[in-house]
């Protein structure tokens, strides 16, 4: 395993770690048993779906077609921060697919969601896990997920980044 | 105002189409059906009390009566992206299926790409590309803030693109939404016409026709062409088909719209060109109370 991993493009992820050939770099089967694990997103949601790394540890969530190594812009949407102790989803992924999560799932007021989106910090009763949580609301008649939070010592952290915090 | 009297002798109803270019154009937006169905963010925008009017034409258009449509929770959840209303117009003519392999040669900030890959449900393949860096990152932002999956991003010139990067050697269907003199968002920019000069209708003509020439070469025999620009100039719109009618093999394709528009231009400043641009659409902001837009379907022939 003496490859490393290049910033400048994208690498299909393997699909076991028997296969993986740059170091560091996970595999398809562990992201797929780290989003069933923290969220109970089943593994078949992401069937037509394939992952990528470019950058260090950032992971690209893609259904189109392309070769890999590919050098381009970007493909799909960054999903997943790996290769840190805890592997950090991101909120447009939260967003997109945390409607299949069944586990650390938080559910918000409107007053709590509207500080979440603010990107703000809140206190906040939660007897589960501690960790990275998927923080949604009602709206429209279903549960609707905002993004991902850090649940720490009582608090909600609002991951929402900056350019997609807004003030509702 | 001034520019806009060379169209005159084209535009019907002349002084309608110079009022309404003076009206403030209001603010819409488009369902992103990659995030939730016409009828659950319609349903969002009722519980937080934002009126809203369903275009005829397109159930997936509303127009808001807000002056903040980015601030609601339908946009915060991505249900709904602010998009001008003859803007969602060219890739509903593409219409692309699901599963195809989509290039939108001129696609930042994105409005269009995501677009396209919500009618293709997200599968199939949108590769989003614009020569411009800077504006790829709204791109980008755009992409991933509406869920879209099947799109990829480059940034090259579209006049020169290489499909070596990719595993295929065409696409089904590309969408030409070029840069253009602009004319067309008066409405939303009254400063669009400061800079108008022949000139510069001449030398981004020559822009245009680079890019729809490499077009029609990279969608394969049988596949669908849609070029559009936001601008009245038929330098930029009819001379510019034309001139790939000539140099490539295609062919202009009639399509339907519930939408007013006036048919394409056979002459201007003394230049003939094919009958059946005819086919092609000139959408006033007189006819729909929208912003201007031109629109032509080509067929891939060989
Ligand atoms: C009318 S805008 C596209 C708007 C976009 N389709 C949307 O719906 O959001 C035209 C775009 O063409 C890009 N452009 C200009 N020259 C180009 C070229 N030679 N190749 C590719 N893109 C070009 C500009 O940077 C600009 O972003």
């Amino acid at each position: 395993m003496s490859e490393q991993n290049d910033g400048q493009r994208f690498d299909r992820l393997p699909e076991t770690p028997d296969e993986r050939t740059v170091e560091g770099r996970v595999s398809r089967e562990e992201v797929l048993e780290y989003f069933e694990d923290r969220f109970a997103i089943p593994p078949a949601t992401f069937d037509e779906h394939t992952f990528w790394e470019k950058g260090a540890g950032k992971i690209w969530i893609y259904c189109g077609d392309a070769p890999t190594p590919i050098e381009i812009e970007a493909m799909g949407m960054t999903c997943l921060r790996t290769r840190q102790e805890h592997w950090k989803p991101t909120t447009d992924f939260a967003q997109r697919f945390g409607r299949h999560a069944e586990a650390c799932v938080i559910e918000l007021e409107r007053e709590e969601a509207r500080a979440f989106a603010a990107g703000e910090d809140q206190e906040l009763e939660w007897d589960g896990d501690w960790g990275y949580l998927i923080a949604g609301h009602r709206i429209a008649d279903g549960l609707e997920p905002l993004g991902i939070g850090l649940y720490v010592h009582g608090e909600l952290r609002s991951m929402v980044p900056k350019g997609r915090q807004r003030e509702l | 105002m001034e520019p806009l009297e060379r169209y005159r002798p084209i535009v019907d109803d002349f002084e309608a189409f110079l009022a309404a270019c003076r009206r403030p154009l209001g603010n819409a937006v488009r369902i992103n059906t990659i995030k939730a169905s016409v009828e659950r963010a319609t349903a969002a925008l009722e519980e937080e009390s934002v009126a809203y009017d369903q275009a005829d034409w397109n159930p997936r258009v509303l127009r808001l009566e807000t002056d903040s449509p980015g601030s609601t929770w339908a946009s915060f959840h991505g249900f709904t992206h602010g998009q001008e209303e003859v803007s969602a117009v060219p890739p509903v003519v593409l219409d692309p299926e699901p599963g195809e392999r989509v290039w939108d040669a001129c696609a930042a900030p994105g409005g269009k790409a995501t677009q396209l890959s919500a009618l293709m449900n997200d599968e199939g393949t949108v590769v989003a590309n614009d020569s411009n860096l800077g504006r790829i990152s709204a791109l980008r932002f755009n992409a991933e803030r509406l869920g879209a999956t099947n799109l990829a991003v480059t940034n090259a010139d579209a006049r020169n693109y290489s499909l070596q990067r990719f595993e295929f050697d065409a696409f089904d269907r590309t969408l030409v939404d070029a840069p253009c003199s602009c004319e067309g968002t008066i409405r939303k920019n009254p400063d669009a016409l400061e800079d108008w000069s022949e000139d510069h209708l001449a030398s981004v003509s020559g822009i245009q026709k680079g890019i729809l020439r490499r077009a029609v070469q990279a969608t394969r025999e049988g596949g669908t062409v849609v070029y559009s620009t936001c601008t009245f100039a038929p330098e930029e719109n009819e001379e510019v088909v034309q001139h790939v009618l000539e140099a490539e093999d295609c062919r202009v394709v009639d399509f339907h719209l519930d939408l007013e528009y006036a048919p394409g231009l056979t002459e201007w400043d003394g230049e003939e060109f094919d009958e059946t641009l005819e086919h092609a659409a000139r959408i006033y902001p007189h006819h729909n109370d929208t912003g201007g837009f031109f629109v032509a379907k080509l067929e891939v022939t060989a």
